[in-house]
């Protein structure tokens, strides 16, 4: 009894742990089966198939490349907008300041479903083909929040004496900017950006609606769900979960090695 | 060190700053003379800080003009003026390390090689070790010095510090007081220096200019203000300062002769800042380390030609080098006298009926039409 209160926190812990991480397990081992049928739902034998042949289903890596290519561009799209209106809105007072601070998280609030509807009914009331452009438009609007979010929680923490200081020390306009106020702001930035791309990159609703005949990757997965799942769905999805991995596993060895960075 | 000192004195013509109907600083015209130590003393809200951050050109000034020797700077931005700011809470910038945070100011107006000034900078305030560290691994005591390096690198014509000292614990900033007047005495710099706390203001600045409500109340040497204060609030923010009200009974001598409460009391007219009129009102002030105390039964021992008042300690307070009493007078319920420990007298103990007694020489006048208790409060918010 005593043990087992002494320990509870850390069973807790390992009990949130494992119920995180089962499913990208199950996800990992699967990508070493051979499956009997079309469907990788049953555990037949290990196997490297899959692996060394990642692009062997036809469109897969078509989808992945696509995937990859509007996930760049909407996180630097929304990147760039989201921190020019984060700056307006903690720095300027102008009218309708309160509004566009409230609406700007309207994205977030709204049923994803719902806004998916409205965006394919506006796309086809202004007539413009759908595709990679649409898709692209509807990712750069719903992550510019979550930018925004991120960029003003990280302005509004910062000492406006800060900037000052450089104005005090010789940097114009340009310089301040530049070389105090973006790199202060860059974790804020940057977790807008992570966020972003994560978001676009495994967007799937919005994305159904409004792309037209372009299949993104999570469009071809389920696509293929339902006439059998490749295993190299699998392999992406790992091969994903390992880079995600190690970027932040790099992150924090750097961030540690820089606040250890203490010369004896 | 010195090559950039050559510019002359900060000359403020009339400069006022008005925020919407507040007036943060009234119209006010002030000379810091080259090389000097400054101080700008004065509660939170006197508009010290404002004043500094129009010389600074981080606030635009709603009237008048600042000049630095002969070029007048009122509307250049901050980053065009040769002043360097040592701000409150320091601003370092948390992404630079410390040599990087030093060498700023030189980087930016294009100076290539910084290494020999920034590490010379740096043995000046005696942080060479630390010259890789990020600003939050030091100590508030070093990230000051810092603070301090990253100005004085550019050689600024004039140094301003807001409150640097203000975050720093009694202990450290007594410390860093001498640290400073030690830098300003070696690099010669005009030093412009706001604080709330008149002991700092003292310790440290040639000349002290004591501000209240936008205005400046008095400038002087800190002897100067200490011992003949003008106004009820220099007298009590400076120090504590025992201020009787009493009749006028003769003046138009060397000496003027008030009652008070049936106590003559004798002052130098010279040291009255308005001009007596016999039958006229006048606030008597003496300073609490200038009375002189004994038991009544000793009264005949205090010699002639003294001001003379009676009284009943209501409190003692033991603090080492000295007791302090607070006497309760018919000519003032709240009389504090300083007695330095050297013969302790037993008899002097709450109740007893004593005799306080002055040199009428450190007795000073001012102008009774003013609130008495100015400046009282404000030094209580500040310490």
């Amino acid at each position: 009894m005593r043990w087992l209160r002494r320990n509870l926190v850390v069973i807790f812990g390992l009990g949130t742990l494992a119920y995180m991480i089962l499913p990208n397990v199950v996800v990992t081992v699967f990508s070493f089966n051979n499956p009997a049928g079309r469907f990788n739902y049953a555990w037949q034998e290990f196997s490297l198939d899959a692996w060394k042949d990642p692009c062997g289903v036809a469109d897969l890596c078509g989808s992945l490349s696509l995937s990859l290519q509007i996930a760049v561009w909407a996180t630097i799209g929304a990147t760039v907008l989201g921190t020019a209106i984060a700056f307006a809105l903690v720095r300027y007072r102008f009218r309708a300041r309160g509004a566009v601070n409230s609406l700007i998280f309207l994205p977030m609030a709204m049923p994803e479903i719902v806004m998916a509807a409205s965006l394919l009914a506006l796309f086809l009331n202004m007539g413009i083909q759908l595709g990679f452009w649409t898709i692209l438009i509807a990712h750069v609007m719903f992550c510019l929040s979550f930018v925004v979010a991120a960029v003003k929680a990280r302005v509004l923490s910062m000492d406006p004496r800060l900037e000052e200081a450089a104005r005090d020390l010789y940097a114009g306009p340009v310089q301040t900017f530049a070389r105090v106020t973006l790199p202060i702001a860059a974790p804020g930035i940057a977790a807008g950006a992570l966020l972003s791309f994560a978001l676009s990159f495994d967007d799937f609703i919005i994305t159904n609606f409004n792309s037209g005949n372009t299949v993104t990757f999570p469009m071809f997965v389920w696509g293929s769900a339902q006439r059998g799942t490749p295993v190299q769905i699998n392999v992406i999805g790992t091969a994903m979960f390992v880079i995600a991995v190690l970027v932040v596993l790099v992150g924090q060895t750097v961030g540690n090695r820089r606040k250890n960075a203490q010369p004896k | 060190m010195t090559d950039k000192t050559a510019g002359g004195d900060v000359r403020l013509a009339g400069i006022s700053k008005h925020y919407g109907s507040f007036t943060a600083v009234h119209p006010l015209d002030l000379t810091i003379p080259q090389g000097s130590f400054f101080a700008l003393l004065g509660a939170s809200g006197c508009g010290k800080t404002t004043t500094l951050r129009m010389i600074a050109g981080l606030e635009e000034p709603s009237t008048g003009t600042v000049s630095l020797g002969d070029s007048e700077v009122t509307h250049l931005p901050p980053y065009k003026r040769p002043v360097n700011t040592v701000f409150q809470s320091y601003a370092l910038f948390p992404h630079l390390n410390i040599y990087e945070n030093v060498a700023f100011g030189l980087r930016r107006r294009g100076i290539k090689s910084v290494k020999k000034q920034v590490d010379d900078m740096l043995e000046l305030v005696e942080l060479g070790q630390f010259a890789q560290r990020k600003p939050h691994q030091l100590s508030g005591g070093q990230q000051q010095r810092v603070a301090v390096a990253r100005a004085l690198i550019n050689h600024p014509q004039v140094l301003l510090l807001d409150e640097p000292l203000g975050a720093l614990d009694l202990k450290l900033r007594r410390q860093m007081q001498l640290e400073l007047k030690r830098i300003q005495t070696e690099v010669g710099i005009t030093f412009v220096h706001v604080t709330h706390d008149q002991e700092e203001a003292m310790t440290m600045a040639d000349t002290v200019a004591v501000m209240n409500g936008g205005r400046v109340e008095q400038l002087g040497a800190p002897a100067e203000l200490y011992e003949n204060p003008k106004t009820t609030f220099v007298a009590n923010f400076l120090g504590t300062s025992n201020l009787i009200e009493a009749e006028v009974l003769e003046a138009g001598g060397s000496d003027v002769t008030v009652s008070s409460a049936g106590a003559t009391l004798r002052l130098p007219a010279a040291r009255c800042s308005t001009t007596p009129k016999a039958g006229g009102k006048l606030l008597v002030g003496v300073r609490p380390e200038k009375m002189s105390l004994v038991h009544a039964d000793e009264e005949d021992t205090v010699a002639a030609g003294r001001n003379k008042v009676r009284g009943t300690i209501a409190a003692s307070s033991f603090i080492g080098v000295s007791t302090q009493y607070v006497i309760d007078s018919p000519v003032c319920p709240e009389l504090e006298v300083y007695v330095q420990n050297i013969e302790r007298d037993a008899r002097l103990a709450p109740g007893a009926e004593v005799v306080l007694h002055w040199n009428p020489e450190h007795t000073f006048g001012l102008d009774a039409a003013q609130d008495i208790d100015a400046g009282i409060e404000t030094v209580e918010e500040g310490a």
